[in-house]
């Protein structure tokens, strides 16, 4: 297999994907490496919502924006290969504090510019017709996004094709292939390949790969569940979800949260999600989880109470301590980009996220400053 | 890691041996456990006992002889016999009609390694919950869930008068029911044989048998054969039925289409060679009934969620490991019938029969010895006659050839044959598991329990590699073992 490329990719989840496509874009010959199969990992393990609604004003928001835009203008005549579907989000508040924390959030993103609209409590049913009646407040977000995200990875990868991108399934990269501090290759399970950057997009397990390097990226993994129902005939329009939600997205409780996000798919069938727990890579299907999922469903959709459950799935959001992802060079490692730890918002983020690194790997200046999510920020934290 | 006290166990009752599935398997070994001194819970699915091997009409309305259309009923009725009485003395509780929809893991530290069941009513239309406890706790658990129905799509396989089978067989001995006039089976296998026959007592046409494999195959092994002679008087039994019926008996034949517009009108015929590819055709038949036999797939659904290693068999069906005493790799599991291989009912009997004196041994219980060596000698015997058959009579290899690119590969998601080849081509998706993910076989209602198996087999020859356990595996994992209502799902405690 020796063989050397400008750019070699390791990992085909949602951030491989989107580099591979934005690289090949730039006319950069690029070379995936994948343990597993395309969009094997946590990429195949999710609900495929690209959402601005559930972000905070800062700089993950600010990452957000800037990816709803590539989805719907760099990416828009590729959306419809992936079920790309722009259906909006509805936030629902069940009391009269959460009807007020709404208003506020909703204050907050739209100076930080969301389109979002209040949505007083005899309006909801004309967005949600089955939604409970016991409601306070909603807001509308109608930026957000749905995508089917393993035929998203797997199109992108084939259109990095098409430009002449090379792809290696089932083959793991063992170590990296340095020059001092310099990154200038991979060793791989099938060989070894040289290039001049490296780009790390290995999910959960990118610690791992930024370790070969000498560098620390600490991305643990935080476990979530989803229910699947039988499908139905279309019985929930939007992404429907409590205000709870917001605020265990940016918690870094290590115990079991759950909050309600309700979606409709193409297939008719709805996912229930999800949960956030800190339990390491612990497969065993936890059935307190489950329950606490279905029960605070329920409480949004009384009308599913009958509804089947075919079946569940769950998976290993990649996490960093501060919530916010891994992404550029690291000038430790001269050579090493990384492209990571995008937790449970890795659909939405991979395309902007990888647009800029682009952008930065071939020397321009990123439309957004990426120093927020620089991959050495954690060495200062913990030195000080 | 665990504060609170685990809500769910506190409040279902806690046995010696649960035994889940009431076929050959599962009652030889609730019966077995039971004499040897545990207590025992048995929970099946079905109606009443006998599993599909001794599926029979409703004992509450009883219509003259029982065993009509059976081998072994004997068997059958001694082992309800003593399943009555031990239900009478209450050693063991019997639970029809539940189904274990989810398998709880032992808590770390529980000695010994409790395995909880969580069940819901079996039958769609009952309300769930009043039938039963909701959850029995074994401190060993026997996993008897048999199998169902291998079906291979072919072009047509989808019309109305197509059935596998199995299905077929289900019908004529649950409910005496014909379901048409002029039928036609198919498919490779010894199963063939009874289903033929079977329709043609009932009073069905039955116009060919269609073998695709060869019955000289068996001679490749003839001590194999020898060692089971039941299994021969059997097939001479068969075989004289065919003739009696004058059912024609087609071998390296096979049914390569299927025709008609809102129901089965006709097939086609094909000659095939030892590798399956059509050599020849063979002509058109008219027929109102399909029966498409090839083989079985074992449940692996409860297997997999305890975590126990799982293998590719002979046939190419994923089945659990147990070792020389039906022991799982899992501490506290035992799995014994068609889910460590498909073999048959007897087999399933002896496998049923060991697994009971082993998790009384296991918990102390004097057991003989030598009751212990005979069934394993049994076993074996019938484990080399198993293969044999298995190997002489394979899914034929370019079965795809058959296809066409618009046949239907799944039919809950209506994926076809050129969708899946296209997860593949285009996309990349090299296993059966990204074939899935991309293309959606196997996503819909039926969980994969139709298409799994042959879009494990098309992924695999796609590729040009053999098929593997992983191509397998998808399909049996599934963490609800029953689909649930959100409502049930919502009513336990939420808390660890
Ligand atoms: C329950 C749940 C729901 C979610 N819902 C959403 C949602 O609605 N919207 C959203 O945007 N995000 C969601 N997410 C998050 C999203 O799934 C992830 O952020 C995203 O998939 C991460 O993509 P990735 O490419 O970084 O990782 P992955 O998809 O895991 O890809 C990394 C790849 O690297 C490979 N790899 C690792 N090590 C090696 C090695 N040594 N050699 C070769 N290859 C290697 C792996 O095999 C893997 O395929 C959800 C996550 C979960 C768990
Ligand atoms: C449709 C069909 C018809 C067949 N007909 C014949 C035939 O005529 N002749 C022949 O020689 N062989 C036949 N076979 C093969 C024969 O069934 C097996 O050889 C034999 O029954 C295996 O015994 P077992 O105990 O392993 O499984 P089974 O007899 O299949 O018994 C398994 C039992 O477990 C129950 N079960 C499964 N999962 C669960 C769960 N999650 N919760 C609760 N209960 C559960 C099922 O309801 C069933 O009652 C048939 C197979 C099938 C699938």
């Amino acid at each position: 297999m020796a063989d050397t490329a400008d750019v070699v990719i390791i990992g085909a989840g949602a951030l491989g994907a989107a580099c591979a496509y934005f690289a090949t874009e730039q006319g950069l010959r690029v070379h995936i490496v994948e343990r597993g199969e395309v969009a094997g990992g946590t990429t195949s393990a999710c609900e495929g919502n690209l959402l601005v609604s559930d972000k905070e004003a800062g700089h993950e928001l600010d990452l957000a924006l800037y990816s709803n835009q590539v989805w719907r203008r760099d990416l828009a005549p590729h959306n419809h290969l992936w079920e790309f579907e722009n259906k909006g989000g509805l936030i629902v508040a069940a009391t009269e504090s959460g009807a007020q924390n709404l208003a506020e959030l909703a204050r907050r993103q739209r100076d930080a510019g969301i389109d979002v609209t209040d949505v007083a409590a005899d309006e909801v049913h004309a967005y949600e017709p089955h939604l409970t009646k016991n409601l306070t407040a909603a807001a509308h977000y109608p930026q957000d996004c749905q995508v089917q995200p393993m035929l998203m990875a797997a199109q992108l990868i084939r259109i990095a094709r098409e430009r002449g991108a090379r792809i290696w399934t089932r083959t793991e990269v063992t170590d990296l292939h340095r020059d001092g501090d310099s990154v200038t290759g991979v060793v791989t399970s099938r060989g070894t390949i040289h290039a001049d950057h490296v780009i790390n997009a290995a999910g959960t397990w990118a610690g791992d790969i930024a370790q070969l390097a000498g560098v620390h990226v600490p991305i643990l993994p935080r476990r979530g569940f989803v229910l699947i129902t039988e499908p139905l005939p279309r019985t929930v329009f939007h992404k429907v979800y409590s205000g709870d939600y917001v605020a265990s997205t940016t918690s870094s409780d290590e115990g079991l949260q759950t909050s309600t996000v309700i979606e409709g798919t193409r297939a008719g069938t709805i996912l229930i999600g999800s949960s956030r727990e800190r339990v390491g890579f612990d497969a065993t299907v936890s059935l307190p989880a489950l329950r606490q999922i279905a029960a605070k469903a329920l409480i949004l959709y009384p009308v599913l109470a009958k509804t089947k459950i075919m079946r569940n799935y769950h998976g290993f959001r990649p996490y960093c301590a501060d919530h916010l992802p891994v992404i550029g060079h690291d000038p430790r490692a001269p050579g090493m980009w990384h492209a990571a730890g995008h937790e449970g918002a890795g659909i939405g983020l991979s395309v902007g996220s990888a647009k800029l690194l682009v952008q930065q790997l071939t020397g321009r200046e990123p439309d957004l400053d990426l120093t927020p999510f620089a991959p050495e920020r954690f060495d200062l934290v913990e030195a000080s | 890691m665990t504060e609170h006290p685990r809500d769910i166990t506190a409040t279902s009752p806690r046995y010696d041996v649960a035994v889940v599935g009431a076929g050959p398997a599962g009652l030889a070994a609730a019966v077995t456990a039971a004499e040897a001194g545990c207590r025992v819970v048995l929970v099946d699915a079905g109606q009443q006992p006998g599993g599909q091997y001794w599926r029979h009409p409703d004992e509450t309305a009883p219509r003259g002889d029982e065993s009509l259309g059976h081998h072994d009923w004997s068997t059958f009725a001694g082992l309800r016999t003593r399943l009555h009485g031990l239900v009478r003395r209450q050693r063991i509780t019997y639970l029809p009609r539940r189904q274990v929809w989810f398998v709880q893991r032992p808590s770390t530290g529980d000695e010994p390694p409790a395995h909880t069941l969580h069940l819901t009513t079996a039958y769609a239309g009952a309300d769930g919950g009043d039938d039963g406890p909701d959850a029995v706790t074994g401190d060993a658990v026997i996993l008897c869930p048999g199998g169902y129905d291998r079906q291979l799509p072919i072009p047509g396989w989808d019309l109305p008068g197509v059935m596998a089978a199995g299905g077929v067989q289900a019908l004529l001995k649950g409910h005496r029911t014909v379901a048409g006039r002029r039928a036609i089976v198919a498919g490779t296998g010894p199963f063939l044989l009874p289903v033929a026959t079977g329709l043609a007592q009932a009073g069905a046409d039955v116009v060919a048998v269609c073998e695709a494999g060869s019955i000289t195959g068996w001679s490749r092994d003839p001590l194999a054969a020898a060692a089971v002679p039941g299994k021969g008087r059997e097939a001479l039994e068969y075989a004289t039925a065919l003739i009696r019926h004058r059912i024609p008996y087609r071998q390296r034949t096979a049914i390569t289409a299927i025709r008609g517009t809102d129901t089965v009108q006709s097939v086609e015929l094909s000659r095939l060679d030892r590798e399956g590819r059509i050599r020849k055709q063979a002509g058109t038949v008219d027929v109102d009934l399909v029966a498409l036999g090839w083989g079985f797939t074992p449940s692996l659904e409860l297997v997999t969620a305890t975590g126990a290693a799982t293998r590719k068999d002979i046939d190419d069906s994923l089945v659990a490991v147990v070792d020389e005493e039906q022991r799982a790799t899992v501490p506290g599991i035992y799995v014994a019938g068609e889910a460590t291989g498909v073999g048959g009912a007897v087999l399933a009997v002896a496998e049923g029969e060991l697994a009971g004196l082993i998790t009384a041994r296991d918990q102390r219980a004097a057991v003989s010895q030598e009751s212990v060596r005979a069934l394993q000698k049994r076993i074996t015997r019938h484990r080399r006659f198993a293969a044999a058959m298995h190997t002489a009579h394979p899914v034929p290899r370019h079965w795809h050839d058959w296809l066409h690119p618009e046949t239907t590969v799944c039919r809950c998601e209506e994926v076809s044959y050129q969708q899946v080849c296209g997860a593949r081509d285009d996309l990349g998706a090299g296993d059966a598991r990204t074939v899935k993910l991309m293309a959606r076989p196997g996503m819909g209602w039926c969980q994969g329990r139709v298409c799994g198996f042959a879009s494990a087999k098309l992924a695999a020859a796609r590729e040009g590699r053999a098929l593997t356990a992983d191509d397998l595996r998808p399909t049996a994992k599934q963490p609800f073992a029953a689909p649930i209502s959100l409502e049930q799902l919502a009513e336990g405690p939420q808390h660890e």
